[in-house]
């Protein structure tokens, strides 16, 4: 079978590929907006954090014999108690200045855990065994869907609709909400927020871990792994705008499967194909599809 | 209450100082060669022109570029395949390199500016890294190898730069040269207007200026002289790699600029020459040089956010 010349199998294939590029960009794009969110500022060290939960995926793989599922519960609450230290200790003194200090130290907090990492681990990858139960895969009729990419898809989907639901309907999140309009006001209401911006910061920063054991197996772990993906990363919030949740999940999956397709029909530019998109939309749309310009 | 603290002032008492700083940098620039390794001293030069033109933006213009990486890489390719391929002069490669970069920056410049504050520095990076995978896949830029053994040549057919001397007097009058055209830019009414935007966009809006004009006029400028600097670095090294147009190299930028003083004349040249000089002493501990420079930045933005020339200048109580 072809579609366009190109066999349905390739296509499929890489369309599966895209999702699941596309999982992490959401995942990682929803953390950076809720942070933004509450914080206004922009956290650099996402990719490094995300690097830091596939590390601990692999350090309790290899070190203490805990599996995938510990890996995905484990990795994300270490990882969150790292945000919350960063965010308590650092962070908080910026709150008051300029954003983009908040930017600076981020950056040199990203530099700090990939240059540990780089030390203790080498720049090589380093391989993470697929947990058994998602060995083998199902074949379709049009193509093999291997059941590790599906349950990463599925899990990332969740967890993104999870969060939107919490956020966008529940009363924890409209707290959420009400302090990113208007922090004093929702303070003289009783509500502890410097509290609540440290937890939003942890699970944010949770969320990158989460997608960090996801994308182990898949992947090698390598220190460098976080750096490239977080810049693809920023062009996808800056496409969707940090305006709202579900903007940030739908561009991320939407420019997943662009790129995806890309691969098929013109891979050189497979690497630019968002960062052209981005220049695109800040020609026509400036503040992003789910934006809105201040 | 803010205009006494502005360097805004004109005239030869305002200035003295800043001229007496000039020479003395200008004088050690010259005298230097004679005890420190000139090829060691080139590099801070260029990365010192490469910083100063870096903080015409964000430190005049309050815009925050991750991306100025993508202007010295691209100058250094473009001369380098110049003088290589092309058999440019070096005067000619430099300028082809220059030219390049100020092309890049009209048209990059154009983009970013439509947003401000984090989104700029955002849109700047994602810029730089399609400029990144452009020339990791160009056939001209030889990959991984970069360009290598790219020619000096001779200048204006006259000095052969082969020769260090020759190559060194270049670099110290294109440094001294480009920095007394920043001083120049930032002292200007444009440089005003700048600030101004900086300070308060609106404001200057409604004064009638129009603010997007004079942003992407001081992007152009600021990715030309990055440029600049990226030509002349290429000649120097005969090298044009991947590692200048690398995000990393922007990061560097930022540190230099930040470790000197944001806003300051000289700062940039002081944290080039500081950053310059601890990689080239923690060379050979290989990546705890990410991690001291992510520390320096961690402390910097924490406590030491006017950087060197920032503290000296609140304590002499003039601008620097």
């Amino acid at each position: 079978m072809e579609i366009f010349g190109i066999p349905t199998a390739a296509l499929f294939g890489q369309l599966l590929i895209g999702l699941i590029n596309g999982s992490f960009y959401a995942l990682l794009s929803l953390g950076l907006a809720v942070i933004f969110g509450l914080l206004n500022i922009i956290n650099f060290a996402h990719g490094a954090l995300y690097m830091m939960g596939a590390f601990i995926a692999y350090l309790l793989l290899n070190k203490l014999g805990l599996g995938y599922w510990w890996a995905l519960v484990i990795s994300p609450i270490v990882v969150g108690a790292v945000g919350v230290l960063i965010e308590r200790t650092m962070l908080s003194r910026l709150y008051k200045l300029d954003h983009l200090y908040g930017l600076l130290l981020t950056f040199g907090i990203a530099l700090i855990i990939q240059g540990l990492f780089r030390n203790e681990y080498g720049s090589s990858g380093l391989p993470y065994a697929m947990p058994d139960v998602f060995r083998g895969g199902m074949n379709l009729g049009f193509m093999f869907l291997p059941n590790y990419r599906a349950w990463v898809v599925v899990a990332s989907l969740v967890t993104c609709l999870t969060t939107w639901f919490v956020i966008e309907r529940t009363k924890l999140g409209s707290y959420l909400r009400a302090a990113t309009e208007n922090p004093a006001l929702v303070q003289s209401f009783g509500i502890n927020v410097p509290r609540m911006i440290t937890l939003t910061f942890a699970f944010g920063v949770g969320l990158a871990a989460f997608a960090g054991v996801m994308a182990a197996p898949i992947y090698q772990v390598s220190p460098q792994m976080g750096a490239d993906l977080i810049i693809v990363v920023f062009a996808v919030v800056v496409i969707g705008g940090m305006g709202s949740i579900m903007g940030s999940i739908v561009t991320g999956f939407g420019l997943g499967l662009i790129e995806g397709l890309t691969k098929v029909f013109y891979p050189e530019a497979s690497n630019t194909v968002i960062f052209v998109i981005m220049a695109i939309v800040l020609l026509v749309r400036p503040a992003g599809l789910f934006g809105t310009q201040k | 209450m803010a205009q006494s603290q502005t360097p805004a002032r004109v005239g030869s008492n305002g200035t003295r100082h800043l001229w007496i700083a000039f020479l003395v940098m200008a004088g050690f620039f010259m005298v230097a060669p004679l005890a420190i390794y000139p090829v060691f001293l080139m590099k801070v030069m260029c990365f010192a022109l490469f910083a100063c033109a870096f903080n015409l933006l964000i430190g005049y213009g309050g815009l925050l570029s991750f991306g100025h990486a993508m202007f010295l890489g691209t100058a250094g390719y473009v001369s380098a395949h110049a003088a290589k391929v092309w058999g440019f002069n070096p005067e000619f490669a430099i300028l082809a390199g220059t030219v390049a970069s100020c092309a890049l920056s009209v048209v990059t410049g154009f983009l970013a500016i439509k947003r401000q504050g984090i989104y700029f520095a955002m849109i700047t990076l994602a810029l730089a890294q399609m400029m990144f995978f452009f020339y990791l896949q160009a056939p001209f830029t030889g990959g991984e190898d970069g360009i290598q053994a790219v020619p000096r040549g001779v200048l204006f057919g006259l000095f052969d730069l082969h020769d260090v001397t020759n190559m060194y007097v270049l670099v110290l009058v294109i440094f001294l040269a480009s920095f007394l055209a920043i001083w120049r830019i930032v002292t200007s009414p444009f440089g005003q207007i700048l600030k101004a935007i900086r300070e308060n966009e609106d404001r200057a809006t409604s004064l009638g200026y129009d603010t997007d004009h004079y942003k992407h006029l001081a992007f152009i400028l600021s990715g030309t002289l990055s440029g600049l600097a990226g030509a002349v670095k290429a000649l120097v090294f005969q090298l044009a790699s991947l590692t200048d147009v690398h995000w990393s190299m922007s990061g560097e930028v930022v540190l230099m600029t930040l470790v000197g003083g944001l806003g300051t004349l000289f700062g940039p040249v002081v944290g080039a020459a500081i950053i310059i000089t601890m990689q080239n002493y923690l060379a050979q501990l290989g990546a705890w040089v990410t991690v001291v420079q992510g520390v320096i930045f961690v402390i910097c933005v924490l406590s030491f956010r006017r950087g060197i020339v920032g503290e000296l200048s609140s304590i002499i109580r003039k601008p620097l």
